[in-house]
């Protein structure tokens, strides 16, 4: 059966133009790249400063402010803690929003420890971060705020620059995670004006495994990997070199088709949007309707379940995510590990409500056939549930 | 298709794209209604009942994959039995005719055997109230 994948937000394909470059890195250009007595060493060692700077020229930061990390989870482990402990001294007290990945709540949490403090603050029914809300916050104490660029279940695109601001002028450290953004939409981390910033190979036809986290110059954290003192200290470990060659690669690539990749995005977004308002009888969509990423359209529908969607749309081959509750954590061991999405809920969607939500995120690769074939069964599917349904 | 890599077993997709005795019932001798406090969840189960005998069951259930296999599931275990028979369906019991679930997913069948013990009720009070 063919297969449409429509949950780029989870993951992409590694692109094979990018494979074809990390293959040599696994076989005979083997060195490592702290050996610089000999060539293949040598050699590791300028393959991986190239991939510095290609993923900085993707950013617009400097090669030196860019440490690999074997992801965007460790990258907003390290972003969060290594701020936290670096600057303990300080004060002890962190801002993030309601709606942040896991990486960076639970890194937070768990900073509570030492002592530290969380504020979690709320974001409008667009999904968009409350900046009255955030100011009120801030206390004397408070040394870091992090926020998500691009919030991946609503698509929502949160107001970085004006963030930075409110940061800046408390003198506050700001770090982003921009793992929905980077490589999808132009990220500047100078005009973004932000001190830290994680990114993630896999979320733009990088390899999985690799990420990066940006730092400003002059701006210290603690490492979380102690040891041989790779990326200048801050990320012990010897270098994953054909993930990192691989990261720097997509890097490129992403930059240069970026432009023609987000004309396609929008117009199979605009024609999922409007099939699926013309078809589909009580859908409400989520996340805000402009500010939001190119191929990312979300919604819930009312009298049908999302799992039982998502099952439905598997067997006809469709590939894509829900934020309902019967759908969270199915790896989980008890049902209390069943929960509504924390994001749908911080938008205000009741969580009886928000078992029939789904997200799906198109990527370069999909086309109109595809989004056709999906506005094609998808009305049969919530059909067939809703006739299931003891509420109609 | 086969969902072995999914999961949930080849029964439970079975009676989740085929659900057996979905639909309502007009003047069922018992009728139950749960919901699932997890994930607010309802299932409707209908019992046609002659002699102490369940004839007919149907349901209809708003939830996921392992709520609308359950549901189909309790309906078939429940033709044929007599009350007492059917009292002693127990979710555990429903869930190992479908080859069991996630354990996140128990829950779910515990529905099934709550809108059985409704619908039985609510036929005993039923009776109770003519005889
Ligand atoms: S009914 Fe919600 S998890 Fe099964």
């Amino acid at each position: 059966m063919r297969k449409i994948f429509f949950d780029h937000i989870s993951t992409t394909p590694t692109d094979p133009r990018v494979v074809e470059e990390m293959l040599p890195y696994f076989t005979s250009q083997f060195g490592n790249p702290s050996s610089l007595f000999y060539e293949h060493g040598q050699q590791a060692a300028k393959a991986l400063e190239e991939a510095r700077a290609k993923v900085a020229g993707l950013i617009g930061a400097e090669a030196q402010n860019i440490i690999f990390t074997s992801g965007a989870t460790e990258a907003n482990n390290m972003a969060i803690k290594g701020i936290a402990w670096a600057n303990e001294d300080k004060g002890r007290h962190i801002i993030l929003s309601d709606i942040e990945h896991f990486s960076v709540l639970f890194a937070a949490q768990a900073l509570s420890r030492w002592g530290f403090e969380i504020t979690r603050v709320p974001v409008d029914s667009y999904g968009i971060i409350d900046l009255g809300a955030l100011k009120a916050s801030i206390r004397a104490d408070t040394i870091l705020i992090s926020i998500m660029h691009a919030n991946n279940e609503i698509g929502t695109i949160e107001p970085i620059v004006e963030i930075a601001n409110i940061a800046r002028e408390k003198g506050i450290l700001f770090h982003a995670d921009a793992v929905g953004t980077v490589g999808i939409i132009p990220v500047n981390v100078g005009e973004l004006g932000v001190d830290a910033l994680t990114l993630a190979g896999h979320s733009f036809y990088g390899p999985k495994g690799i990420g990066a986290l940006y730092l400003k110059q002059g701006i210290r954290i603690d490492p979380l990997l102690q040891g041989g003192f790779q990326e200048a200290g801050y990320r012990s470990g010897t270098e994953n070199l054909p993930g990192t060659v691989g990261l720097g690669v997509v890097a490129q690539i992403a930059k240069e088709e970026m432009p023609s990749r987000i004309e396609h995005l929008l117009i199979l977004r605009d024609l999922l949007w409007r099939g699926l308002s013309q078809r589909i009888q009580d859908i409400h969509f989520t996340g805000h309707p402009t500010q939001r990423l190119p191929g990312h359209v979300s919604f819930w529908v009312e009298n049908a379940e999302g799992e039982s969607l998502l099952l439905h749309l598997a067997f006809k081959g469709i590939e894509l995510a829900s934020g309902s509750a019967c759908s969270s954590n199915i790896r989980g061991r008890t049902e209390e590990d069943l929960a509504a999405s924390q994001v749908l809920t911080a938008i205000g969607v009741p969580s009886h409500i928000c078992t029939g939500s789904l997200t799906i995120s198109l990527g370069k690769d999909n086309n109109r056939e595809e989004v056709e074939y999906f506005l094609e069964v998808f009305p049969g599917i919530v059909e067939r549930l809703r006739a299931m349904s003891p509420w109609k | 298709m086969t969902n072995k890599l999914g999961p949930y077993s080849d029964k439970v997709m079975d009676h989740f794209m085929n659900p057996r005795n979905m639909g309502e019932m007009e003047d069922p001798d018992g009728l139950g209604e749960v919901g699932n406090p997890v994930c607010g969840d309802v299932m409707r189960l209908y019992l046609r009942i002659k002699d102490g005998i369940i004839l007919d069951a149907k349901f209809k259930t708003f939830g996921c994959g392992a709520a609308i296999a359950t549901s189909s599931m309790v309906t078939e275990m429940l033709k044929g039995k007599t009350i007492e028979e059917a009292k002693k369906i127990t979710n555990q019991a429903v869930a190992e005719a479908l080859d069991g679930l996630p354990p996140v997913k128990m829950h779910c069948s515990v529905l099934a055997e709550e809108g059985l013990e409704a619908a039985i009720s609510d036929y005993e009070r039923k009776k109770g109230q003519i005889s």
